[in-house]
């Protein structure tokens, strides 16, 4: 664990505001964990907000909805911000920004859903995990065993990202009342939410909501890995090749928890989430609740006049997040962050020779010894990067973070990695 | 539309330090033992240090051009061989001893493995071995401190091995370096404030120095007089080249075990070869081979001390 600069000063400040309905979307078949969807309409054919409008037949899946109301304009390979491309829905507004009837629901009607109704509504909403592993929510409402405990992640121990800090801060009633909605029907009595210090306002948004615990967790990286956050809160690991649930735990992000509520309470599908645009190269960072689909450089363009021409764009955080090739790239459930990076920030470093500082063993979150994974890895000994625990790594990258010599720890590991699960 | 983007692997930020930065700073850290030691050995031992620095420095480079490696003579690395070397020097030898012993240590002891980070043992104590395996004699002819005129003396250890009585001596004198011995050995208190930079900075981290000074003050304590618990320690921690091999060349990374398990283990195993070397050994002096000794061990103890990983008992 590493203290990193935060750089969160630039958007932590600046409450959520509503990004203008775009005129075009674009809706990957694919933006979760598990089977693509196939398309549920045609081109041509006239779709409404909220609309379903992909899924497949499978047991790991989320279904897609449209963003906006209007026509289908073309299903075709489009920029994807995790696979390059992929095939998506590419929606055309018509300016009919309807407030769709959304099923709402009373407190009475909430209260008589039972877990299984609860599941479907999920389901259908097409909820993934938004912390960024994109794993279909409703699977995880569906575990294997009584679960005792609940933590809601909101560590958010990326730099510079704010938007579930913000979320906190300004939808607590909701997602307290996704977290009750969650606990009660998976009869969970333990509620933990785990908050990084340098989240105050967050941390006393929650302090004292009955049947939530606190816990402040101090701001370090990677404090928000799954792993971590139950080591750091409950004091017990995960087994290896083990799940949460194998622990008695289930873990779920606060914007995940945010759009549970939004589907359960409001009926609305997941359509939308709260987007940190930010970084040095912006004169106005903000957080941005924003339509899915939506090009960034859209958002990039709201938020300008640019500092400077980014040099680097990065959806997600500066040590997990993915550098994309154009700007024209959508907003994906997954997607938390837009990150832009000056000339200067996204010089690559040249790599020298491992001095064996072991910088990078004292910091590895899960004990491995990177360097060594390192070595094995470029000289292709997959049977000693498996004995030094290569299908361990969580990829938080800050191996390569800490390194004196600028070593590409983190890809080798995860090449090494692949050829551990292939072998 | 930007599509001229610069694409790379996560993570996309870096902490601010890097190689030479390292090197310099440990460069700066002995520092105050060189003054020290020009002090109390007057100006011979400047020249020592400074014909062995411009020899490192100039033999990497010179290997660097004929092997066509990139040119790394400038990154520190180099500077510091030359120093320890340097300092594990008396202050009298004849310069061209220090020039061949540096160009020997970065020659045989690091580049022929492949250069920066890759040779097993520390490149410093390979140059001093290799001299004192040549020409025995002029390392082990010490010069008294603070005397203009190079009258010889042995050092305090020596004098125990031979169980010649020296002029008295106090803990502070050992301390402070008023003793004869290497350049860069003989000041203690020079030696600390070195130290704790690099303690400080998180450049080297405590668990080789104590567990090395902690093991051979609890060996000589039982074991360095006649009759057993009755060693004196303290001379033991003072004298020699204890507390300059401890926290300056058994915390050398590259030969160095990479957990702090497997650098106890290597810790305890240099203070306990020192002190074996001292008490039975045909040598006044262990450090340099003790530390030599547990650098060929480490591949074999990072080996067996690895961490323990998250969810595996």
């Amino acid at each position: 664990m590493v203290k990193l600069a935060e750089n969160k000063h630039y958007s932590e400040n600046k409450a959520v505001e509503r990004f203008p309905v775009p005129a075009k979307v674009y809706l990957p078949l694919i933006q979760h964990l598990g089977k693509a969807c196939n398309p549920e309409v045609k081109v041509g054919d006239t779709v409404s907000l909220g609309q379903r409008i992909a899924g497949v037949q499978a047991n790991v899946y989320a279904p897609i909805h449209a963003s906006i109301s209007g026509v289908v304009a073309a299903i075709k390979e489009c920029p994807h911000p995790v696979l390059g491309r992929a095939k998506a829905i590419v929606l055309e507004g018509n300016g009919l920004e309807e407030d769709k009837n959304f099923t709402l629901r009373n407190r009475q009607e909430v209260e008589s859903l039972s877990l299984v109704d609860i599941r479907n509504i999920v389901l259908e909403a097409g909820i993934v995990g938004m912390g960024g592993a994109s794993f279909p929510t409703h699977i995880k409402l569906n575990p294997p065993r009584q679960l005792d405990t609940l933590i809601i992640n909101g560590a958010e121990c990326e730099p510079y990202l704010t938007a579930d800090s913000r979320l906190m801060v300004e939808k607590k009633a909701e997602i307290t009342e996704g977290i009750a909605l969650i606990a009660s029907r998976l009869k969970i009595k333990e509620v933990y939410i785990g908050i990084e210090d340098n989240k105050p306002e967050a941390i006393q948004a929650f302090s004292g909501v009955p049947g939530i615990k606190v816990k402040v967790l101090k701001s370090d990286y990677p404090q928000g890995g799954e792993k971590q956050l139950i080591r750091n809160i409950l004091g017990k690991e995960i087994p290896r090749g083990k799940l949460p649930f194998d622990v008695g735990v289930l873990v779920q992000n606060v914007a995940t928890v945010y759009a549970v509520y939004e589907a359960v309470f409001k009926g609305r599908p997941l359509m939308e989430r709260v987007v940190t645009v930010t970084g040095s190269c912006l004169k106005n960072p903000r957080n941005l609740l924003v339509r899915l689909g939506t090009p960034i450089k859209d958002l990039i363009d709201f938020c300008g006049p640019l500092r400077e021409e980014p040099a680097k764009i990065i959806i997600g955080g500066p040590m997990m997040g993915i550098a994309q090739y154009t700007d024209e790239v959508p907003v994906i459930k997954s997607s938390g962050g837009i990150l832009l990076m000056g000339a200067q920030e996204a010089k690559t470093l040249e790599e020298g020779p491992c001095i064996r500082c072991a910088a990078c063993v004292r910091s590895c979150p899960v004990g491995l010894m990177p360097c060594q994974i390192n070595l094995a890895s470029e000289r292709a000994l997959w049977s000693l990067t498996k004995e030094y625990g290569a299908g361990d790594c969580i990829e938080c990258g800050i191996c390569n973070y800490v390194c004196p010599a600028n070593r590409r720890l983190l890809q080798t590991i995860k090449r090494a990695k692949l050829e551990g699960a292939r072998a | 539309m930007r599509n001229n983007l610069i694409v790379s692997g996560s993570p996309h930020i870096h902490k601010n330090e890097s190689v030479p930065r390292i090197m310099w700073t440990v460069v700066l850290s002995t520092i105050p033992a060189g003054i020290a030691g020009i002090i109390i050995f007057v100006i011979d031992a400047l020249w020592v240090i400074l014909a062995a620095v411009a020899a490192a420095v100039l033999t990497e480079a010179v290997f660097e051009v004929l092997t066509g490696r990139k040119i790394t003579a400038a990154d520190g690395s180099a500077v510091i061989t030359g120093i320890l070397l340097a300092y594990n020097l008396p202050p009298n030898v004849p310069l061209w001893m220090p020039v061949v012993g540096a160009a020997f240590s970065i020659a045989i002891g690091k580049q022929v493995f492949g250069g920066l980070g890759q040779n097993i043992f520390n490149p410093a104590l390979i140059g001093r071995v290799f001299l004192m395996a040549s020409w025995p004699r002029y390392m082990t002819t010490f010069t008294r401190p603070f005397s203009y005129d190079a009258v010889t003396s042995a050092t305090p250890l020596a004098a125990l091995k031979e169980g010649k009585v020296l002029e008295h001596l106090s803990y502070l004198d050992m301390f402070l370096g008023r003793r004869g011995g290497c350049i860069g050995e003989v000041c203690i208190l020079a030696l600390l404030i070195g130290a704790a930079i690099l303690l400080i900075k998180g450049y080297i981290s405590w668990h080789i120095p104590v567990s090395y000074i902690l093991t051979t003050a609890i060996f000589t304590y039982v074991f360095g007089a006649s009759q057993l618990f009755h060693g004196d320690w303290l001379f033991h921690i003072l004298n020699g080249g204890l507390i300059l091999g401890a926290f300056f060349m058994a915390t050398d990374y590259v030969a160095t075990p990479l957990t702090i398990r497997g650098q106890f283990i290597f810790g305890i195993g240099c203070g306990l070869l020192t002190a074996i070397i001292r008490i039975w050994g045909g040598y006044p002096e262990g450090v340099s081979y003790a530390i030599l000794m547990m650098n060929a061990a480490s591949p074999f103890i990072d080996r067996y001390t690895k961490n323990r990983i998250y969810g595996t008992k």
